[in-house]
């Protein structure tokens, strides 16, 4: 099979490419050198220990988190609303509605951020709070929780819920008893796909940031400075450690709860 | 029609993301279609209905320039991303062993979810004067001077927004590649056709609507990103939605950045359209 051989070689390429900044991001953050190009210097953990010291961006972190927080809560329920009303229940408009839920995965983002600054300074003459990037963010992330609760929800055997509703339990309380601990890992997959993409997300934040900035914000106001960048280097290390711990914790309860419906796993997320 | 008991009850289950996603983008996107219409006059917003912006963003040579650059990189973005991923999300459905699959997929995905604007930066690095791909290079003895044609520019931002919006690509071929039915090929292979033509007439055009998924879903986000070209794009790089985010937060002239965002959004619609029209025609020529 040369050609097989061919299209994996050609993958693993791809893979490197792929992984080409992440493997260069914790070279720069040990290297000792404040320049951040090759060839690398020294070994040390400066980078990461001024980190430690710097108060505005711990009040950023801070501020992320809570986005993030809520943010992952709000969409997670709104797309257990969308994905059980679509996988369950027929109603008139359903794929035009449905449609209109999903539209925002691919609204370019600046869109998002020019309609919503409009309407909150111009029409209402709001201020901006982390509620407006929250509001934003909730509105970006729901459609990628939908996508994930639709095969949670999809997957599972409606004649359970029957049998539970036949035995004497109400509507709600045999979704509470049946559907929701089957769908569980699905919705701790939505919560931290979208507590992972509201920390990460810059476009819309930038625009709708007030006094308060959250973490990607505040990196893009240190990449201007040439002398902070191993700092940010730092920083980004830490990051992409913990998104990719909170993906593979998100990808375990993933598959758990394709375990727990019986299905066969095809694929990732999305 | 009339509304039966489980139909109302499928309704009120929806109404909640329906009623958000309404009040947060459509109500917003028509208030920025008719911001568009207004004007800015220095300090104060003049509420009277006018074209002028909408002939200003015409006639302004800078302002044409922008989208016309925009549209045709994130064409070129769209077309590199999607024949680069093409081949991977082949690989992953026909090559790898049907248990590694979901293994192969979460690694494509790793890096989409990590640092998206360290991620730009680091790029910046690897293409720059003193970056990766020039000391090694010349480290290798390939080449004398470092190349400058790959940062700064159009080219730079290409690369760096195809690695970005990979998985976007890889992840709609990839399901539509597995939806295939594998005896549709074993029949044209045993009704005589070689391994090239069983693709073409076969895997292809069955292929087509998630290579159609994967063009829209990378075309329409880049037309509106302004983090890649302001890294990595140098003056030559710029695009409209830096435009319009200076329009917005810089020279306060938000009736100026509505029109922008508008016309960037109906160009964008008509080409997504259009491409769904003529990929209609190839398949129905096709069959």
């Amino acid at each position: 099979m040369r050609k097989g051989r061919l299209l994996s070689v050609y993958a693993l390429a791809y893979l490197v490419f792929l992984y080409a900044p992440i493997i260069l991001l914790p070279l720069f953050a040990f290297n000792s050198s404040s320049i951040i190009a090759f060839p690398l210097k020294g070994f040390t953990t400066d980078w990461f220990s001024e980190l430690r010291t710097i108060e505005a961006l711990h009040a950023a972190v801070w501020t992320s988190l809570f986005i993030a927080v809520v943010t992952a809560v709000f969409s997670t329920l709104l797309g257990i609303c969308a994905a059980r009303a679509g996988t369950r229940h027929n109603f008139p408009g359903k794929g035009g509605i449905l449609g209109m839920i999903m539209l925002p995965i691919v609204l370019p983002e600046i869109i998002v951020a020019v309609s919503l600054i409009v309407v909150i300074i111009q029409f209402f003459g709001f201020g901006l709070t982390r509620w407006a990037v929250i509001a934003a963010h909730v509105l970006i992330c729901t459609p990628f929780c939908v996508a994930i609760l639709n095969s949670s929800f999809g997957n599972l055997d409606a004649s359970l819920e029957e049998a539970a509703i036949d035995l004497g339990e109400s509507r709600f309380s045999s979704f509470r008893l049946i559907t929701l601990p089957l769908v569980a890992p699905g919705l701790i997959a939505c919560f931290l796909i979208s507590f992972t993409i509201s920390l990460d997300e810059f476009i819309i934040a930038f625009f709708l940031t007030g006094t308060e900035p959250t973490l990607p914000v505040y990196i893009w106001s240190l990449l201007r400075f040439p002398q902070r960048l191993p700092v940010v280097m730092a920083l980004g290390t830490i990051l992409v450690a913990l998104s990719i711990l909170l993906l593979i914790l998100a990808e375990y309860f993933r598959r758990r709860g394709l375990k727990r419906t019986g299905k066969e796993d095809h694929g990732g997320f999305l | 029609m009339r509304f039966d008991r489980a139909s109302r009850r499928g309704l009120l289950l929806v109404s909640p993301p329906a009623v958000y996603v309404f009040v947060l983008m459509a109500a917003p996107l028509a208030a920025v279609v008719l911001l568009s219409f207004w004007t800015q006059d220095f300090l104060t917003l003049d509420r009277t209905f006018t074209l002028k912006n909408y002939r200003e963003a015409v006639s302004e040579p800078l302002y044409r320039q922008l989208l016309v650059r925009s549209l045709m990189i994130s064409g070129a973005v769209t077309v590199v991303t999607v024949l680069l991923a093409f081949p991977i999300a082949y690989y992953v459905s026909f090559h790898v062993a049907p248990k590694r699959k979901s293994l192969w997929i979460f690694l494509i995905t790793i890096p989409f979810w990590t640092s998206y604007l360290i991620r730009v930066f680091l790029w910046k690095v690897i293409l720059g004067f003193n970056g990766v791909v020039n000391s090694g290079l010349q480290g290798l003895g390939l080449i004398e001077e470092p190349l400058t044609i790959i940062l700064y520019n159009a080219n730079a931002v290409v690369i760096t927004l195809a690695h970005a919006f990979a998985p976007f690509a890889i992840l709609p071929i990839f399901v539509a590649l597995e939806r295939i039915d594998r005896s549709l090929l074993e029949a044209a292979q045993d009704l005589g056709e070689n391994a090239w033509q069983t693709f073409r007439r076969v895997t292809l055009p069955l292929a087509m609507p998630g290579v159609v998924a994967a063009v829209l879903i990378v075309f329409i986000p880049t037309v509106g990103d302004y983090v890649t070209p302001r890294l990595v794009g140098g003056p030559n790089g710029l695009m409209i939605a830096n435009m319009i985010q200076t329009q917005f937060l810089k020279i306060n002239n938000a009736p100026m950045g509505a029109t922008l965002a508008v016309i960037a959004m109906l160009s964008v619609t008509v080409i997504a359209l259009l491409f769904i029209w003529a990929n209609r025609r190839w398949l129905r020529g096709q069959g």
